[in-house]
């Protein structure tokens, strides 16, 4: 089971953090802050994966983005590896050739991908196209999508 | 004439004002027009009607160029949007919580817009709803009270017709959800598993896997509808019901036996994976749907562990995966790992698990570092039990100990401690050696350690033993354990005398280089063994027998220079005088330098030493200052004891491990005798048994130590004079010693033995008679000590204390009281165990007030009858 998934930044700037265990506020930023120095500050010949407390941490960096997550000890990490690529890969088709403003801007819209690709730290979907199919169905649900209510 | 379209009765303004056709003048050109104005114009309130874009906050945000402007646009922001919040209705709720979703992922404080979320979720539009689920799924967690009230939003949206609205309500729940919540829901998801649609089905799966995660009490429930969810040819269905069914088996071993009957239908799935052709929507690589493989291994493995029948009916498939899985990308590497892991778990056949371990031997020499990780990994947690099989592969898991990763660096050390036998180990230890010069410190104290423990076991002769053990000591620095250099000490004192001169000149050249480079602080455990040994074998090295041993290096080379005595004491000299030694190292070297006046025999050199260690009389650590001056005194008034005193020590014995390899022979040096004599007062004890080297005496000196060091440990505030030649196990027993003291008062009362009596005058004084009345038993004899006072006034405050040899042991009771009246008694009783039958002495105290003044008497107690233990 995932416990956390955080996106940053190179500069170590928080895009999206999806935690699935209930820790107090001030816990998250603390874990938050130390884990992203510690991934900044692996160099590139590292592998992807570090034994953190008591939890198994997968990264990969897209570009300018680090996708981190946070495995439990029985966790596959080569897996671990392979739905980070699935999220990108998703994020890719929705946004079209997404980059890291795309995420910046529309956080949100990131949430609803992940949330239609992992449910309480588990993986819900294998098929991107049905992942796709229920975004671009939820999207169209969204009253008032051209001018946007939020946006 | 008119134009045809602007006859004048047509036109809407008055004849004077008419105009000719203007293309612009429409509704979609007056519209802009007006809003332009309006921003122009008018004042901000009306301006505000709509809030800021969330992508237009953003860019403001982004655009700031301080963090103090960053945080003046941002509390702005967040004024206005509290504001906001009095609204009954509002179009633009999402939007401002939105845009405080932003604020929140930035660090800012944002828990005032939690209930705000609530309204957003009860809201009728999908919009809202969204992002009011996701504000309470970032700013809710399971502490706050406020998530209380989400359960009814919920509870409705759960019952929705609208598909997306229960799995938004279902993924909140399986974020957040507290024992509460899931108690008061878990009704509603187990009725949404039996959903015919696909897409609610797998959202309710997972949601009752994370409830069950919360209440584990709750699954029962889930029983019935979880076993039709493998049934099913969707494929989100299928991996989030193995998922919930992993969790159902790891809750209890019952359900683990009740899903024991699905292991044909998950390899039927499996298989159907892997030959089904190529599925478009499920590839990742040429790999169909891997994600599902690996859960399926995964339960498996879960399902065969322990399970001879179950383990058989899934050796085939996974054989198959094993064998026909493309490695050329990470995907099939990831299954291959997988399935890895089931074969190491299960009761499969040997040839399956051999299969296993070369798979992880190939991905050793994978060239993704993440797949090496992951092998080496893997072979950790089976080394211990297919250990031949693993050793194929040493000499690849030798090299993973220079990469640059330090999590593959580790691994690669444990595993390669695991793999240590006597056939190689003169090779790994060579390896070790290396990687323990160039680790970090993090590792060197574990590395260290194990490489000792290793080469005790291992050693293929006492030569190499020593050899290794120098250079583990030279190479580990600081971060040795604490016992280490104990350990090393005994061994060289057990060696033969030969091999002694040898530890002695080989330590040498480490103790000098190290001197003259200055980096002994560095190595100061090396430098505590060097000064020990050069101490106690110092003549065989300065003297011309040393030339006939042979100090060949690594390199083939015997480059040893003999030193001279003098040299020996310039070193000393320098070392001593260092400013970055501890106390520890400098208690060694002046206590091997007091030895080193009986091993050198120029008079130029004991003169110097004696200049030294007077130096040291006023040394300002009181540790040292100790020492100085009482080994000063044995080149005044105790002169004639030097050569005896500091004799070579007999060859230390190897205490068992537990008990910090404190050797039975090993006792304080000799002149502790002569310190322990000043403190007390008492005349010598047992200085002519120094002369003599056998067993008995030593076992006396230990003996008297020990109850000197005992009761002097009573006395002053620190620990007794701690022993230089083990240090941390001395210390730790005498402050262990003494606990028997008082630990013996709350000793549970043990049978009383053998009737027959004998009494035994211990002590009188003013008045005061302590008895001790003897009673024979097997192993364990009983003492009553009996007080009786003569005085005429009564003794208040009576303690009466006692203490053993080492190789006795003392449990004593509570005494009957402590106030002793003109004519009356105080008796405890004493339960000495004497398993080495040795004869008794026994020292005791006593300390009691009378007439106001405090007195404390001390004796030994040697005469009891011989036969007191049988």
């Amino acid at each position: 089971m995932m416990q956390f998934m955080l996106l940053f930044s190179r500069q170590g700037k928080l895009r999206l953090q999806k935690w699935y265990v209930a820790h107090p506020d001030k816990l998250k930023k603390k874990i938050t802050r130390e884990l992203i120095t510690t991934v900044l500050a692996r160099k590139p010949k590292m592998c992807s994966f570090l034994e953190w407390k008591d939890v198994k941490v997968v990264y990969k960096r897209y570009a300018s983005l680090y996708f981190c997550c946070a495995m439990e000890q029985e966790d596959n990490e080569l897996l671990t590896l392979e739905l980070i690529h699935r999220y990108v890969e998703l994020l890719d088709k929705y946004f079209g050739s997404v980059c890291e403003l795309d995420i910046i801007f529309n956080f949100e819209k990131a949430y609803f991908i992940l949330d239609e690709l992992v449910l309480g730290g588990e993986l819900q979907e294998t098929s991107k196209k049905n992942v796709l199919k229920a975004i671009a169905a939820q999207d169209l649900l969204q009253e008032d999508l051209n001018d946007g209510l939020i946006h | 004439m008119a134009y045809p379209m602007y006859e004048v009765d047509w036109s809407v303004l008055p004849p004077e004002q008419n105009r000719r056709f203007n293309p612009a003048f429409n509704i979609a050109t007056i519209k802009q027009v007006v809003n332009e104005a309006i921003e122009r114009v008018a004042p901000v309130s009306v301006r505000m009607q709509t809030p800021t874009r969330l992508r237009d906050l953003i860019r403001q945000i982004r655009a700031a160029r301080t963090a103090a402007e960053e945080r003046s646009v941002v509390n702005k922001e967040c004024a206005y949007i509290r504001s906001t919040f009095r609204e009954e209705d509002s179009v633009w709720r999402c939007r401002n919580i939105a845009k405080l979703l932003y604020i929140h992922m930035l660090g800012y404080p944002a828990h005032f817009g939690q209930l705000e979320c609530l309204k957003l979720i009860a809201s009728p539009r999908f919009t809202d709803k969204r992002v009011g689920y996701l504000g309470a799924m970032l700013l809710l967690d399971e502490r706050q009270d406020v998530h209380l009230l989400i359960t009814n939003c919920l509870k409705n949206d759960l019952n929705s017709n609208t598909q997306f609205v229960v799995g938004l309500a279902l993924c909140t729940l399986g974020a957040i959800a507290s024992p509460e919540m899931a108690r008061d829901l878990a009704s509603e998801v187990e009725r949404l598993i039996k959903s015919p649609n696909a897409y609610i089905k797998k959202k309710a799966a997972l949601c009752a896997f994370r409830i069950i995660r919360r209440v584990p009490d709750l699954m029962e429930m889930f029983l019935p509808a979880t076993r039709s969810l493998l049934t099913e040819k969707n494929h989100g269905v299928l991996i989030t019901g193995v998922t919930l069914i992993t969790e159902m088996c790891e809750n209890s071993p019952d359900t683990l036996n009740h899903f024991k009957k699905i292991v044909p239908n998950l390899v039927r799935i499996l298989k159907n994976l892997i030959l089904a052709g190529y599925s478009p929507e499920h590839d990742v690589s040429g790999v169909s749907d891997p994600f599902l493989q690996v859960k399926i291994l995964r339960l498996l493995r879960i399902l065969g562990k322990n399970d001879a029948e179950a383990s058989e009916a899934m050796n085939d498939i996974l054989a198959q995966v094993a064998t026909n899985t493309e490695t050329s990308k990470n995907v099939g590497n990831t299954i291959l790992y997988e399935t890895v892991l089931s074969i190491m778990d299960i009761k499969s056949e040997s040839s399956l698990r051999v299969l296993a371990i070369n798979i992880l031997g190939r991905f050793l020499l994978n060239n993704d570092k993440n797949i090496r990780y992951v092998a080496l990994n893997t072979l950790l947690r089976t080394v211990h039990v297919d250990t031949s099989a693993v050793q194929r592969h040493r000499t690849t898991i030798l090299e993973c100990l220079k990469d640059p990763d330090v999590s593959i660096r580790r691994r690669a050390m444990e595993l390669s401690f695991a793999l240590i036998n006597s056939q190689n180990i003169r090779a790994m230890m060579k390896e070790l050696l290396l990687f323990l010069e160039r680790s970090d410190p993090e590792f060197k104290a574990h590395c260290s350690s194990a490489m000792v423990l290793a080469a005790e076991r291992y050693a293929p002769s006492s030569k190499w033993h020593l050899d290794t053990l120098f250079q583990v000591l030279l190479k580990a620095g600081n971060y040795l354990r604490d016992d280490t250099v104990s350990s090393t000490l005994q061994i060289v004192s057990a060696a033969p005398g030969e091999r002694q001169a040898y530890a002695a000149m080989r330590l040498w050249s480490s103790l000098e280089r190290s001197a003259v480079c200055a980096d002994a602080t560095e190595k100061q455990p090396l430098v505590q063994v060097a000064a020990w040994t050069i101490g106690e074998y110092g003549d065989m090295l300065v003297s011309e027998a040393s030339n006939a041993i042979s100090m060949v290096d690594d390199d083939g080379v015997d480059d040893f220079t003999r030193p001279s005595e003098e040299y020996v004491i310039d070193i000393y000299q320098k070392l001593l005088w260092s400013t970055q030694l501890s106390i520890t190292t400098k208690e060694y070297l002046l206590l091997s330098l007091a030895k080193l006046s009986t091993r050198l025999t120029t008079k130029p050199s004991q003169d110097k030493i004696r200049v030294i260690i007077d130096t040291f009389g006023s040394h300002i650590h009181i540790e040292l200052q100790q020492r100085g001056v009482e080994l000063s005194q044995l080149y005044k008034q105790y002169a004639h004891l030097r050569p005896a005193l500091l004799e070579r020590m007999p060859p230390m014995e190897a205490g068992a491990p537990e008990h910090d390899a404190e050797p039975e022979h090993d006792k304080p040096p000799p002149e502790q005798d002569a310190l322990l004599d000043l403190i007390i007062g008492s005349e010598p004890l047992s200085n002519g048994d120094m002369e003599h080297a056998p067993a008995p005496p030593t076992n006396n000196n230990s003996t008297t130590n020990d109850i000197l060091d005992l009761l002097s440990g009573l006395d002053l505030s620190t620990p007794s004079v701690p022993t230089p030649t083990t240090a941390v196990s001395v210390t730790n027993n005498n402050m262990a010693t003494p606990s028997l003291l008082l630990d013996g008062l709350f000793a549970p009362a043990q049978p009383p033995v053998q009737p027959q009596e004998t009494v035994v005058r211990a002590l009188e004084r003013n008045g005061v008679l302590v008895e001790l009345v003897a009673q024979r038993g097997g192993d364990t004899a009983a003492l009553t000590m009996r007080a009786r006072s003569s005085a005429s006034t009564t003794i208040t405050d009576f303690l009466f204390q006692a203490a053993v040899p080492r190789t006795f042991r003392l449990d004593m009771m509570s005494p009957s009281g402590t106030v002793l009246t003109p004519q009356g008694e105080i008796t405890q009783l004493l339960k000495i165990t004497n398993p080495s039958k040795t004869p008794l002495r026994l020292r005791i105290r006593v300390s009691y007030n009378i007439d106001g003044n405090p007195i404390l008497e001390q004796a030994e107690v040697n005469n009891f009858p011989p036969d007191l233990f049988n």
